[in-house]
């Protein structure tokens, strides 16, 4: 595992307005793939080559036949919001305004923390589609975020 | 059955604050020495010490200060306060396998003076092994970094389902500081709130938690001493029974970031756990006359009554509008004031008011106790009288 300091700027850092302000990811060995392809705007995850089964957190083995054969994959990038809050104390570090957190369930089956952007906070329903876009962190990376599903 | 022979003989804590001045060591030396002074038993001979993974106080450094003759065994749990009741899981499976005589259990902090886990965090370091907790690193660039946002994340699928809204949970909360109101040790004491209160408290993460349904950040430290069922008779305290004790972590489920498994409705954890702890004892909800359940934030509650089998999936708030968690209602809980209303010691102080309620010595002491449930969602146990 990489030191979880070296991706995250301390929080008091003082970010600027010309920069992205949102904090780049804590990028682990075990998950890196997932961060380098999203820094290229590519949703994957990790599909088990025996059995097909998805899995998110990633981890190196299969957890339903515990086969060591793993595929990164193309997702899909649609789901639905299965849940959403607004931060509001203490705020949000790195946003000007209090994102909009989700926990998107993908159409593979797992799910994944992320934001709901590009529609209101109160104008968000349970189970409502979205889909995959990205947004610039500091540190020239990007992750993936959700827009309602065109 | 082999789990019936470990018992609580000392509980000790230093007073709870907002700046306690001193370090956790000496917090926890001091919290140490109350509870053998409480049971009766010399710091020297305690042979086990039980602390969490996140505690920062030394277990060498903590032996030093109390003396302690010759440490027969060592132990930490993860997962923060969701695993506070597995010390007691640890403390009796030591005790039942004659690896010790006498257990010291604790967690001391400085978590308001020191550090402060409800606010950003400034470094990350807490997300790697051993503290059950490593899918929070999927939370942070998403302005998801503090306990409330994880909890609020969780809990609002149970609001959706079972349309549960922030005012059922204010119910919980003003409850709770009505117990902490006549509790002299509690940091909110002659302080209790209406439910406006409640709504008029400011948002922490909309729309699932306010301020007042939050946990306090304290500093103080709370231990408990451990021993088997046959000595605890000679001491000086009534011994309350480890009736039972366990632990759950059922697949896809993590503390707090609990975003994985299938039912998001409701907490697999504590589900687990009471399933466990029922067969191990041969008890049932019915059985309980108190329950002591971790309230790091209102919806951990009504998750937590329910999986315990008090009331059906979903009816937590009917069960806490009626008075049944009132000192004459069917389960009064959390009789300190909770960790919203006493203090946060991570849920050590809510265990120690679980073995005063059985000792039958609270303030706020319900009738006629047999059995108490201490539930921290991820462990439980059963305290019960001799
Ligand atoms: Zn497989």
């Amino acid at each position: 595992m990489t030191a979880p300091n070296e991706a995250a700027p301390a929080p008091d850092a003082v970010p600027t307005a010309a920069k992205p302000t949102r904090l780049a990811p804590i990028v682990t060995l075990d998950a890196k793939f997932f961060w380098d392809a999203s820094d290229r705007e590519e949703f994957v995850g990790q599909q088990c080559g025996a059995c097909g089964k998805f899995r998110f957190p990633p981890a190196p083995m299969c957890a339903h036949c515990n086969s060591l054969d793993t595929r990164i994959v193309q997702l899909s990038g649609r789901g639905k919001v299965v849940s959403w809050i607004k931060p509001i104390h203490p705020p949000a570090f790195g946003f000007k305004e209090p994102p909009t957190v989700a926990v998107i369930e993908l159409e593979e089956g797992t799910r994944f923390v992320s934001n709901v952007v590009g529609i209101a906070f109160e104008a968000v329903t349970m189970n409502m589609a979205v889909e995959v876009c990205f947004e610039a962190t500091m540190g020239n990376h990007k992750v993936p975020v959700f827009r309602p599903a065109q | 059955m082999t789990q019936r022979q470990a018992a609580i003989v000392g509980i000790g804590a230093t007073e709870f604050s907002k700046e306690s001045g001193r370090t956790e060591l000496q917090l926890a030396a001091e919290c140490a020495k109350a509870a053998c002074d409480d049971a009766g038993i010399s710091p020297k001979d305690i042979d086990g010490m039980i602390t969490f993974t996140i505690d920062n106080s030394d277990e060498i450094g903590l032996a030093r200060c109390l003396g302690v003759k010759d440490l027969a065994y060592t132990s930490r749990i993860p997962g923060g306060g969701a695993a506070a009741a597995a010390t007691l899981y640890h403390a009796m499976a030591l005790i039942d396998a004659n690896v010790c005589e006498n257990v010291l259990i604790w967690r001391a902090m400085n978590e308001r003076s020191q550090y402060r886990f409800g606010q950003t965090p400034t470094n990350m370091s807490g997300y790697t092994a051993g503290h059950g907790t490593g899918s929070l690193l999927w939370c942070i660039p998403f302005g998801a970094m503090t306990p409330g946002t994880w909890a609020g994340l969780a809990g609002r699928p149970y609001m959706e389902k079972y349309g549960v809204t922030n005012r059922d949970f204010g119910l919980l909360s003003v409850q709770q500081r009505k117990y902490a109101s006549t509790n002299p040790k509690a940091w909110f004491y002659e302080k209790p709130i209406t439910l406006d209160d409640h709504q008029n408290s400011r948002w922490i993460v909309e729309p699932v938690l306010r301020l007042l349904d939050c946990c306090q950040e304290s500093d103080g430290a709370v231990a408990i001493l451990v021993t088997s069922m046959e000595r605890a008779r000679d001491l000086k305290q009534p011994p309350v029974r480890i009736l039972g004790a366990t632990q759950s972590i059922p697949r896809n489920v993590e503390v707090i970031a609990n975003f994985y498994h299938d039912d998001l409705a409701v907490m697999p954890e504590a589900e687990g756990t009471a399933k466990r702890l029922y067969k191990q004892t041969g008890m049932k909800p019915g059985d309980m006359q108190a329950a002591m359940i971790y309230d790091a934030f209102s919806p951990h509650v009504f998750m937590q009554l329910e999986a315990f089998g008090f009331c059906k999936r979903g009816e937590a708030k009917d069960f806490i509008a009626s008075g049944e968690i009132d000192i004459g209602g069917k389960l009064p809980i959390n009789t300190h004031g909770g960790l919203m209303g006493e203090a946060y010691i991570h849920g050590m102080n809510t265990m120690a008011e679980g073995v005063r309620q059985v000792r039958g010595s609270a303030v706020n002491q319900v009738r006629n106790v047999r059995n108490v449930l201490v539930s921290s969602g991820m462990a439980g146990a059963i305290l019960a009288r001799d």
